[in-house]
């Protein structure tokens, strides 16, 4: 096997098996737009890297973080939805980062790569950072297990019960934000929250237990990754999309292959 | 009994963007007793409740704990998304570790014993409110705090609900605050009834409150009852909004 494909399959396993559990998190808390807003910003944090002179995942975790800060601020106003607040948030972003890099005009950016990611050019320091952040981004997830869930499923009762809601919720907040700077170089800003919510949504219907939809959901990522990879090196086309539309396939054939499903 | 007391409210006031929730609310709950607080929808009952529990902020007056206490807590309705794939086991640890011997038996105490390995999603209402039960009692609370406990459960499980919650009272010795919608079901368990219309209306053993002219004001129960006690000594009345009216805005009809 080629090099290149050994580490763009390596790389693509790292994302999948921390989107995969941070995801099934998601899709339980509906937090899909959520996720999708903070990926929007990724770009602006790739900017604030490059004027800070500082690694673009480390600007994309702080420019994530802020607008996460920023949304919880706008959401003490009643006016506007939440739904509205991300519409704003997301697109603002996104039109901002695509402004300000045009005015950098020392700083060279493959915009597209950013936006629907560059698989096939993971380097050995990619995956440092992959397998660094995601592998950090688990052992949170693992440690955080037991009060998200609880508050996850009735935030009042776990308060209750002793359970420190915000804090939590601010650490799933700093999970998203780290996943989202450790994906973009996989699948791009654009098309990350598919990685999060797909194969968790894939799982659902298999799983009995909410670990056990995490573990699937990050095997399911990790099959799309592969599929995704050979299709576009079959068919010669984009590796990123090509990912997510394998993911949507196992999506698709989940939901009508026959199975001992429970009704949950 | 033990009279020691395990919760104090106090001159609690609570208004939101002008509007008053709660005024000058007091409330005491011992241990080995159980409080109702009755009023109709929209009377602070739940507010209060929320105060109680730390979850929100009185704008003013006392809310005193008894220090180290445990309090198992009873929401008002709860149910769980069907994209989380959960037992009704792993629901009930998610409040407190415990084996599943302990979850088993706490589940038998509540008369729901055969649900421990149903998805929480696939029971009745009336089970999902044994098994909220079953949680809070496995914190082993010195207060149990019950919000609406008998919510979406049919008549008869209403009446054994009760029983329940009397008998845990005895067994446990613990203090109990639930919220109910009426008075005559609470009536037979009950050791104190506070009813509630944005203000404690009257309160005290439940045979007196039955007798208030401020609970057959709020609550009652056919309008001669109502005509019968209207020319009697009650001291003040409600608007829609349920604000205490003064006298001289009562209007030509008193």
């Amino acid at each position: 096997m080629d090099e290149f494909l050994q580490r763009a399959l390596l790389g693509g396993f790292g994302v999948a098996l921390a989107t995969g559990p941070l995801g099934a998190f998601i899709v339980w808390r509906r937090m899909a737009y959520f996720g999708d807003t903070l990926a929007h910003s990724g770009l602006l944090g790739v900017v604030l890297g490059a004027v800070l002179h500082i690694n673009p995942q480390l600007g994309v975790v702080a420019t994530c973080l802020l607008v996460a800060l920023a949304l919880v601020l706008l959401q003490r106003q009643r006016r506007l939805a939440t739904d509205t607040l991300l519409g704003i948030l997301a697109h603002a972003t996104l039109s901002l980062g695509l402004v300000a890099l045009a005015f950098m005009e020392t700083v060279r950016v493959d915009l597209v790569s950013y936006l629907f990611g560059d698989i096939l050019a993971i380097n050995a320091a990619d995956l440092y950072w992959i397998w660094g952040g995601g592998g950090l981004a688990l052992a949170a997830l693992a440690w955080l297990w037991r009060p998200l869930l609880a508050i996850t499923v009735h935030e009042e009762l776990a308060q209750v019960e002793g359970v420190a809601v915000f804090p939590v919720r601010l650490a799933f907040m700093l999970l998203i934000a780290m996943v989202i700077a450790v994906a973009m170089k996989v699948v791009g800003i654009l098309l990350i929250t598919s990685l999060l919510i797909i194969p968790a949504a894939a799982a659902r219907r298999f799983a009995h237990s909410p670990e056990g939809m995490a573990a699937l959901a990050g095997l399911l990522g990790c099959a799309a990754v592969g599929l995704g990879l050979w299709a576009s090196l079959r068919w010669d086309t984009p590796a990123g999309p090509s990912v997510v539309v394998a993911a949507t396939a196992l999506f698709a054939l989940g939901s009508v292959v026959p199975g001992r499903a429970r009704r949950y | 009994m033990s009279v020691e007391p395990l919760l104090t409210v106090e001159n609690v006031n609570l208004a939101i963007r002008g509007a008053p929730i709660l005024q000058e609310v007091n409330l005491r709950v011992s241990s080995g007793e159980i409080v109702a607080l009755i009023g109709p929808n929209g009377a602070g009952k739940s507010t209060l409740v929320r105060i109680v529990l730390s979850l929100i902020r009185a704008d003013s007056g006392r809310i005193w704990l008894k220090p180290g206490i445990r309090v198992g807590y009873m929401p008002q309705r709860l149910t769980v998304s069907d994209t989380l794939p959960l037992s009704v086991q792993r629901f009930i640890t998610l409040g407190a570790p415990a084996t599943r011997a302990r979850v088993q038996a706490a589940l038998e105490e509540v008369g729901a014993p055969h649900v421990l390995d149903s998805p929480v999603q696939a029971i009745s209402g009336g089970e999902m409110q044994r098994v909220l039960l079953a949680r809070a009692l496995l914190r082993e609370p010195d207060l149990l705090v019950l919000d609406e406990p008998i919510q979406g459960v049919d008549l008869n499980g209403q009446y054994e609900l009760y029983d329940l919650i009397s008998g845990l009272r005895q067994r446990r010795g613990c203090g109990i605050l639930m919220v109910s919608h009426e008075l005559h079901l609470v009536m037979a368990t009950t050791d104190q009834v506070l009813c509630l219309n944005r203000h404690v209306c009257c309160s005290g053993h439940p045979d007196h409150v039955a007798r208030d002219p401020a609970y057959l004001e709020l609550f009652g129960l056919d309008g001669a009852q109502r005509l019968a006690i209207y020319h009697h000594h009650h001291n003040h009345r409600h608007n829609l909004h349920g604000a205490v009216v003064e006298p001289a805005e009562r209007g030509a009809h008193g």
